[in-house]
């Protein structure tokens, strides 16, 4: 079966929990079971192969572009991670049926737990680093979820919060650091990532990549100082707790140093970074975890600082560390989960996990108090049990470290002495707990645990002794795998035993015993003098520091945005100028190669009619009436430009929108004010103009640079093909409805949504009419002059004659649908202003959103039309027609084309300009003072 | 030639630009209408110009490239679409607040009518 079933299982599986609402609590944990036992007996059944040194892979090519592919492996390292997170997630599956009280969602559990346990074993069984990281991500997301699963309590809420904010961090870290990575080597494939280690450490950018990678895996890890999110998870159920937070998630750190190591690792950075961090926090969560009255707080505190364990064992330079930091994996991940568990058990069972309360269970639960004891003996290193052995590993290994120089015997010392907090707090666990007494004022009357729910403990308490007493018979094979996974080198010869004769670690072994009970007992005085120092809680800094950052934000936002659209719009434009007009002092010289036109009369008088308009327009613009008119003279005069540069098309297109344009305008002045007030200080107005007169010369350059330099352009393309492939000579023309007909498409769409918009905004419009022009004059009693009124009448038969004409004519000669359609709407527009809008509405009954509408649905048929002959969207056909007294005729499907562009364009102009000159029109023009509300 | 157009662009847009710096609604229509003439022309020029040689079929062997043409023939009329939405825009806003103002007003007169 291929790798990707096993993540791909448990996806399923937690799909089909999610979904198991209706099923009694046995059946849906059954259903849960399902999936990873599956996943168990795939990754099971790939294990021989593994175990001969073999590396499976599974690899579908997905993005080339950007070296992401789905792609799976599964070695020696892979497979002893999967197989603990298949198999604690069985177990913890089972034993969340039994911890869960019957008001709590157990679907929605088992589908987040099958959710994570999917993200872990894509991160283990990942061969490409965007991939990984992608699971990466998704372990935080899902533990977020587990973590507050009881989202009504506010310390599950907060704890999620921290951990994500500090995981995902992390994942950021992370991920910067494995494209750095990925671009070192040439690929996001682990294993040619892996392979090519020389390569990476001798880049210039090993020192970051490391930094940024260890920072992923520290703050997954609960690394110091990044450890004070791990004991706010402990607000998750306790199952959650026992998955996530020993054998699981915080292990996840740990897995991608061991990883990386092959590619990583090996320098003395590493070494320095890895061993001390890892050093600070197996010290720092021994000592604290004695002083937690909390069960799941001393515990969580001890899985922080057995992880500092494992890390400052990677950091150590020999193989046999290694090794050790691997076999700890497995034995941690077993004792922690039954501890966790043990710990769920008498949380349930009495209703507190208060040390101080928690006494003499042992006469209550004598089962669970047995099995927790083996577990707390396990992880104090207690001989005969897993713990022990790995323990005197480290303790080996410590000896051999050569860190600090001459004082690197410093390191054995700290570790020793970190084991004798670790037994002193596992003999808290074990004695407070279920001797010490009787228990004070319990919630509940104690009692044992059902007897399924101690089965998990007692599956895990079995493999604590069996691979205690038989470590080469259980854990040889995988722990073998595991370390050539990691070291790639041949495994180094290892030998565990129980007995090494009488040698410095178990001498450190024994120091550390007997130093643990020695602090056990006098810990009245070390309790006394922990209460005097201040207290120094990681999370109040995290807090503090959110919300000052938080704050800064808010008040930069508020500063920045102000609702000032003017001062929006000036730092746009500074920023566009600034980045347009840089690269213009970089160029040699501004006039290119090209031969340029003489200056002719024309030109000049033009040149100078244009920028006079230009700047009357700006010196009146609070005379509003007198701006409008200077700036239809621009209009006027760059349509003139058109004409002038051989663009017939334009110049017409521009003069038609041009009238367009300046009617809506001046309809527009009716309602606002026909002055603006003077406001601007000098100070303000003249740093416009600076501003302003910066991107003239900016612009004016790029355009200046631009024409006097030679043309390459595709237009040869368009030209040489229009007669014979779009059937007209007018080559602007047929760009617009053959060549380039689906841009066409769009915008006509654009124009008709525009005026749909605008009719939305003008309804049920509360308006503000003035009685009187600003200065005070009555409008002019006659509406209507009768002279316009008579000649425009006259006037509309011949004009719509010659739109019909441009219309006909625009594939050969200049004109078109765009053009024939502005100017049918100002011949319309014109009887509006000859007659008022309830004159025209008495004799034209159009409604102008069928019109859009229609003009758009032609347009579209006619290149759906194309799809009937097999033929592309919008393909055109034509042909030519003998008809009788016109002559031989070119008849196009692009013409109805561009009768659609042709209805469009007049159903738009004339819908944005009627509806506001309607509104002139329901009564005499006098003040209205209706509210917005009175109307609806 | 190439100068003076190159001139008449610069000035269309330094002219549009303080125009839109203005505080109220009309003349920042204005601007990106004269804005809408500079870039059209701006795009123009990417064909480079070019005197009586319209890109209509004929015995001609040289044209005026037509790709830069179509391109701004439809800028026009999306231009035209803008310019009319904003205006209205700018109806609305003085109906709905009672001031022509584009920047938020800090005693907002939202109601004041009522």
């Amino acid at each position: 079966m291929a790798l990707f079933w096993v993540p791909l299982i448990t996806t399923i599986g937690s799909l089909i929990s999610s979904r198991a609402a209706k099923l009694s609590r046995n059946e849906t944990a059954a259903v849960a079971l399902i999936a990873p036992l599956i996943a168990l007996v795939v990754c099971l059944y790939h294990s021989p192969a593994v175990f001969n040194g073999e590396t499976l892979y599974d690899h579908i090519q997905w993005l080339d572009v950007l070296g992401v592919h789905l792609s799976f492996r599964l070695d020696g390292l892979s497979l002893l991670f999967a197989l603990l997170i298949l198999g604690i997630g069985c177990l913890v599956i089972f034993y969340a049926r039994y911890y869960l009280s019957a008001k709590d969602s157990l679907p929605k559990l088992y589908a987040y737990l099958l959710l994570f346990m999917t993200a872990m074993l894509g991160i283990v069984m990942s061969n490409n680093m965007i991939q990984l990281w992608f699971f990466w991500e998704l372990t935080s997301i899902s533990s977020f979820l587990l973590i507050s699963y009881w989202s009504d309590k506010t310390e599950a809420r907060k704890g999620a919060l921290m951990a994500l904010t500090i995981t995902g961090a992390g994942g950021l870290a992370l991920l910067a650091g494995l494209l750095i990575l990925g671009n070192i080597v040439g690929s996001y494939q682990l294993d040619q990532v892996l392979a090519s280690g020389e390569l990476i450490k001798q880049s210039q950018w090993y020192e970051v990549t490391l930094v940024l990678i260890l920072l992923g895996a520290f703050t997954k890890s609960a690394q110091f100082p990044f450890h004070f999110w791990l004991p706010h998870a402990m607000a998750a159920p306790t199952p959650v707790s026992a998955y996530l937070h020993s054998a699981t998630m915080v292990k996840a750190g740990i897995f991608l140093m061991a990883r990386f190591y092959p590619a990583l690792a090996g320098t003395e950075i590493w070494f320095i970074i890895v061993s001390l961090t890892g050093l600070t926090t197996l010290l720092l969560g021994a000592y604290v975890a004695l002083f937690k009255h909390d069960l799941k707080g001393l515990l969580a505190y001890s899985t922080i600082s057995h992880l500092g364990l494992i890390t400052l064992l990677l950091g150590l330079d020999t193989e046999l560390a290694t090794v050790a930091a691997i076999f700890h994996i497995i034995n941690h991940a077993t004792f922690k989960a039954s501890l966790f568990m043990a710990t769920g058990i008498i949380d349930h069972e009495t209703g507190t996990r208060d040390m101080r309360k928690l006494n003499g269970m042992w006469k209550f639960m004598p089962f669970t108090a047995t099995l927790a004891m083996v577990s707390a003996a396990a992880m104090a290193g207690v001989p005969l049990l897993n713990g022990f052995l790995s323990k005197e590993m480290f303790f080996a290994e410590t000896l051999h470290a050569q860190l600090l120089g001459s004082m690197s015997w410093l390191i054995p010392v700290l570790a020793t002495l970190a084991g004798a907090f670790s037994v002193a707090y596992s003999a808290r666990f074990i004695h407070d707990v279920f001797f010490n007494g009787e228990p004070i004022d319990l919630p509940k009357q104690p009692h044992e645990a059902p007897r399924y729910m101690r089965v998990p403990i007692e599956v895990l308490v079995a493999i604590c002794l069996l691979v205690g007493m038989f470590p080469n018979l259980i854990v040889d094979e995988i722990l073998d795998a595991a370390s050539s996974a990691v070291l790639t080198t041949s495994t180094p010869v290892f030998e565990i035993a129980l007995w090494h004769g009488f040698n410095l670690p178990l001498l450190m072994s024994a120091l550390a015993v007997t130093g643990g009970v020695l602090i056990y007992t006098l810990r009245k005085h070390l309790f006394q003098f922990q209460a005097t120092l201040p207290s120094l809680e990681g999370r109040y800094i995290f807090e503090q520091g959110l919300e000052f950052i938080l704050a800064w934000c808010q008040k930069r936002i508020a500063q920045f945005e102000n609702g000032s659209l003017q001062r929006y719009t000036i730092v746009l434009i500074a920023v566009v100028l600034f980045f347009a007009g840089a690269p213009l002092f970089d160029m040699q010289k501004l006039v290119g190669e090209s031969e340029p036109h003489p200056i002719d009369m024309f030109n000049a008088v033009g040149t100078g009619l244009l920028i006079a308009g230009a700047l009357a327009t700006v010196i009146w613009h609070r005379q509003r009436m007198i701006s409008l008119i200077m700036i239809s003279i621009v209009g006027l005069m760059v349509s003139v430009a058109f004409t002038r540069f051989s663009a017939p098309d334009l110049a017409l297109t521009q003069l038609s929108v041009e009238v367009v344009t300046v009617v809506l305008l001046m309809l527009a002045l009716f309602f606002l004010p026909q002055k603006t007030p003077k406001e601007s200080t000098s100070i303000r107005v003249l740093r416009d103009l600076l501003i302003a007169t910066g991107c003239g010369v900016v612009v004016g350059s790029i355009c200046y640079a631009l024409v006097t330099r030679p043309l390459d352009s595709i237009s040869q393309f368009f030209v040489a093909n229009a007669k014979t492939g779009g059937g007209g000579t007018n080559v602007v023309n047929v760009i617009l409805v053959d060549f380039r007909g689906f841009d066409t498409l769009g915008e006509i769409t654009v124009l008709g949504i525009a005026a749909l918009g605008i009719y939305k905004l003008l309804n049920n419009l509360p308006l503000f009419m003035p009685s009187t022009d600003s200065e005070g004059r009555k409008w002019a009693r006659e509406k209507y002059p009768l002279l316009l009124a008579t000649i425009s009448q006259t006037l509309l038969p011949l004009a719509l004659l010659v739109s019909a004409f441009i219309f006909i004519r625009g594939h050969n000669l200049p004109g078109g649908g765009f053009i024939a359609g502005l100017v049918t709407a100002t011949a319309i527009i014109l009887q509006y202003i000859a007659h008022g809008s309830n004159w025209i509405s008495e004799r034209l009954f159009f409604n102008y959103r069928k019109i859009i509408a229609t003009g758009v649905m032609i347009a579209f048929i006619c290149g759906v039309g194309s799809l009937v002959f097999d033929k592309p969207f919008l393909t055109s056909w034509f042909d030519y027609f003998d008809i009788p007294l016109v002559g031989k005729t070119e008849l196009a499907s692009a013409m109805i084309f561009d009768l659609g562009v042709y209805i469009t364009v007049v159903g738009a102009t004339m819908m944005i300009l009627a509806s506001l000159g309607k509104l002139t029109a329901n009564d005499e023009p006098k003040a209205n003072t209706k509210s917005i509300g009175a109307n609806k | 030639m190439e100068l003076l157009y190159s001139v008449c662009v610069g000035v269309l847009v330094s002219c549009g630009v303080f125009l839109i710096l203005r505080a109220r609604s009309f003349p920042i229509v204005l601007g990106l209408t004269m804005l809408s003439y500079a870039v059209n022309l701006f795009l123009f020029a990417s064909g480079r110009l070019t005197i009586n040689k319209a890109a209509i079929l004929s015995a001609n062997d040289q044209y005026a490239d037509p790709l830069p043409q179509a391109l701004v023939l439809t800028a026009i009329v999306i231009g035209f679409a803008m310019t009319a939405f904003s205006v209205i825009l700018s109806i609305r806003a003085r109906a709905d607040l009672g001031n022509d103002y584009v920047n938020q007003q800090t005693n907002n007169k939202i109601g004041v009518k009522k």
